[in-house]
């Protein structure tokens, strides 16, 4: 394989991984957090329910899991291509 | 010891740390200067850039707004760190990659045009200019507190602090000095919690007990809140009252803008690697989370407090607390030291001897206290900018805690504050005279140019800090609408578009910031002098979009001029392109180059 097109299929995975975590970004924030709180209403937590601790706390939780999901699978990805640096 | 005195030990501790640090550090060559020599670990670096990241706003601002408005500003929360996402995989590695100092090096030479270079810069000093006024309103809060002052002498005084501490080091001295102040912002707002979380929960950890039971009722703590404050006509805790496309907008706004900041983006370029940036972005998210995850307890627990001190006696239906009581009882004393700074007032209207806090806004209320003889809330000022240093005194803890927060409190506008005026000086003289008007310039004459840079920039934000456009952290949310609407998408599109050109690039960051600038403008008064605004928050010019939210829709602006003009004028040139796909790769990432 030449150098530009195993970059290029580099790349398109990348951006893979980068759209799915966008989406999960957006579903447990604007989704869970804001917009779909009234969904999840009947599911209770301490007083409240689910919408607000994804507002308060579960969203944040998320993101940190997305960045480290991130930053192993494209380090991973990186060897996998030989890409990563020497 | 007075409480006094124990406060100017704790700050006075903890700036001689951080200035024997910064000593011990200092910066030498510009390279120096502006990215520590790339010798940060990605641990270090996640640190500093959180100490750097979390500002007055943060700390001091943040938990006032969502405890006296509960569920509606949890947009702060996901705002600030939902960012941190699009950094890590949208921005950071490829920056680092990029290898070069500044923000608008990355823009300057992807868009291959010297206008787009200082078009970035301009950008890049509104937007790290109006963070600094924020940043200023939360100093002088914190010196007013701490050395019972006025807010205006301790926002001159605070000034004069700042400058002094930004002008000694670089980035180098900064990034050791921001370690150390991480730590003590951390412990300054965790402690306080921890024991207010034992005392009204029994957990000890504050994000649970939050969730957890009200270890008086047996109710669950949220459920209490809500029964409280809607007893005393406020709106309910947990509800959701806002607009929610506002929301949303704004939630967003504050999301770009945190990956559009130019001094937490300069953070990436000081670590050794790439693979390290991607890392280091989610170090920095830990270190914010633990003070993020705190902050609703913070807010809704002293909330709870508050309401219960006012309402000593078993609610509104018992009886309020006298003025006696604020003036002689010691759980009261805070109400007195507050008072001196001029944030916090009350007033016995109707000269009963108490003081009734409610919501007079609110018709049931309105009856009660025709009813009882009430003329109104007495409780007639609560900053909300002063909750988080009064809470370990409106909770009665001892006074090291209170020390405690107020050097937390300080470590956390100084460090932002810092790291600000770090962005403005390096984008003045080394992106503007440096890399424009004068490429000749010695080291020196560069270094003397970042100083006289961080000057003005202190002047002009402690002349507005004066009469603030709004709290702290509303303040510093105007800027991060302005990093949303100019710089992110520029640094956006660089990476992931070969298409965008240098005319499309600039002429999307010019129609991005000009919109939103106007909009905020038209909100919050022309160059936030009060007085010049003709509409307001309240009743916005676009439906229910307020000044803070237009951030997103600047950013949306500025995608689609740079889209349309791009497509209409020449394409990129070949060895532009493949200067777009070397920054995807991270293999053969150097250290940084000067020019």
């Amino acid at each position: 394989m030449s150098e530009n097109s195993s970059n290029a299929a580099y790349w398109s995975a990348n951006v893979r991984i980068i759209l799915i975590s966008l989406v999960i970004w957006a579903l447990v924030s604007f989704g869970f957090g804001i917009l779909l709180r009234p969904a999840l209403a009947g599911i209770s937590v301490g007083g409240t329910d689910l919408g607000f601790w994804f507002a308060q706390q579960g969203s944040i939780l998320v993101f940190l899991a997305l960045i480290f999901f991130y930053a192993w699978k494209m380090n991973k990805l990186d060897a996998e291509h030989g890409v990563d640096e020497e | 010891m007075s409480q006094f005195a124990i406060n100017l030990l704790f700050v006075g501790a903890s700036f001689a740390l951080y200035i024997g640090i910064a000593i011990w550090a200092r910066a030498g060559s510009t390279s120096e200067f502006y990215a520590a020599g790339r010798g940060v670990h990605p641990v270090t670096n996640g640190m500093a850039t959180a100490a750097d990241w979390m500002s007055a706003a943060s700390f001091i601002s943040m938990a006032g707004l969502i405890a006296f408005t509960g569920y509606d500003n949890s947009s702060f929360l996901m705002g600030w760190t939902g960012g941190y996402v699009l950094l890590a995989l949208l921005l950071a590695p490829y920056l680092r990659k990029f290898g070069k100092f500044t923000v608008s090096e990355f823009i300057g030479d992807r868009f291959y045009s010297q206008t787009a270079r200082i078009v970035a810069v301009v950008c890049l000093i509104v937007a790290s200019t109006t963070y600094v006024i924020g940043q200023m309103t939360g100093v002088g809060v914190a010196f007013g507190r701490f050395l019972e002052v006025s807010n205006t002498a301790g926002l001159l005084i605070g000034a004069c602090v700042v400058f002094a501490y930004a002008v000694f080091g670089g980035m180098k001295g900064v990034t050791y000095t921001q370690v150390a102040q991480y730590c003590v912002l951390i412990t300054a707002y965790t402690i306080p919690a921890i024991f207010i979380s034992l005392q009204l929960t029994g957990t000890p950890i504050p994000a649970l007990g939050l969730f957890g039971e009200h270890a008086a009722s047996g109710e669950p703590l949220l459920a209490k809140l809500d029964a409280i404050v809607t007893e005393l006509g406020f709106a309910e805790y947990t509800a959701h009252h806002a607009d929610t496309f506002n929301m949303v907008l704004f939630t967003l706004s504050l999301m770009i803008g945190t990956a559009g900041l130019p001094h937490v983006i300069m953070r990436f370029f000081t670590v050794p690697r790439v693979s390290d940036a991607r890392w280091s972005a989610g170090w920095t998210l830990v270190f914010i989370a633990l003070l993020y995850l705190t902050a609703p307890a913070v807010g809704a627990m002293a909330r709870l407090n508050i309401s219960e001190l006012m309402w000593p006696n078993g609610g509104i239906s018992g009886e309020a607390v006298t003025v006696q009581q604020i003036e002689n009882e010691p759980e009261y004393d805070w109400m007195a030291t507050w008072q001196k700074t001029g944030l916090l007032d009350w007033e016995d209207k109707n000269g009963d001897g108490k003081i009734q806090y409610y919501n007079d806004k609110n018709a049931d209320l309105q009856a009660m206290a025709a009813e009882k003889g009430w003329e109104g809330n007495e409780l007639t000022k609560f900053n909300r900018d002063i909750l988080v240093l009064a809470n370990p005194e409106i909770a009665n803890l001892p006074s090291w805690v209170i020390g405690l927060v107020a050097a937390g409190g300080l470590a956390a506008a100084l460090s932002t504050a810092a790291g600000l005026l770090l962005a403005i000086s390096s984008a003045v003289s080394h992106d503007l005279i440096k890399g424009a008007i004068n490429p000749n310039i010695s080291e020196k004459g560069e270094l003397l140019s970042a100083r006289i840079a961080m000057a003005v920039a202190i002047a002009v934000a402690t002349w507005l800090g004066l009469n603030p456009p709004g709290f702290a952290a509303q303040t510093v949310a105007l800027a991060f609408g302005l990093a949303a609407a100019s710089i992110f998408p520029a640094l956006m599109m660089g990476i992931f578009s070969t298409k965008i050109n240098n005319t499309g690039a600039v002429a999307g960051m010019l129609a991005g910031l000009t919109v939103t600038l106007i909009y905020i403008f038209l909100h919050k008064g022309w160059l936030f002098i009060p007085g010049t605004n003709s509409f307001t928050d309240a009743d916005p010019l676009l439906g229910t979009v307020k000044s803070t939210s237009f951030g997103a829709i600047g950013a949306a602006v500025n995608f689609a001029v740079a889209y349309v003009v791009a497509n209409m004028t020449k394409e990129t040139p070949a060895e532009i392109k493949a200067l777009v796909q070397s920054v995807r790769v991270p293999r053969g990432a150097g250290a940084a180059q000067d020019h």
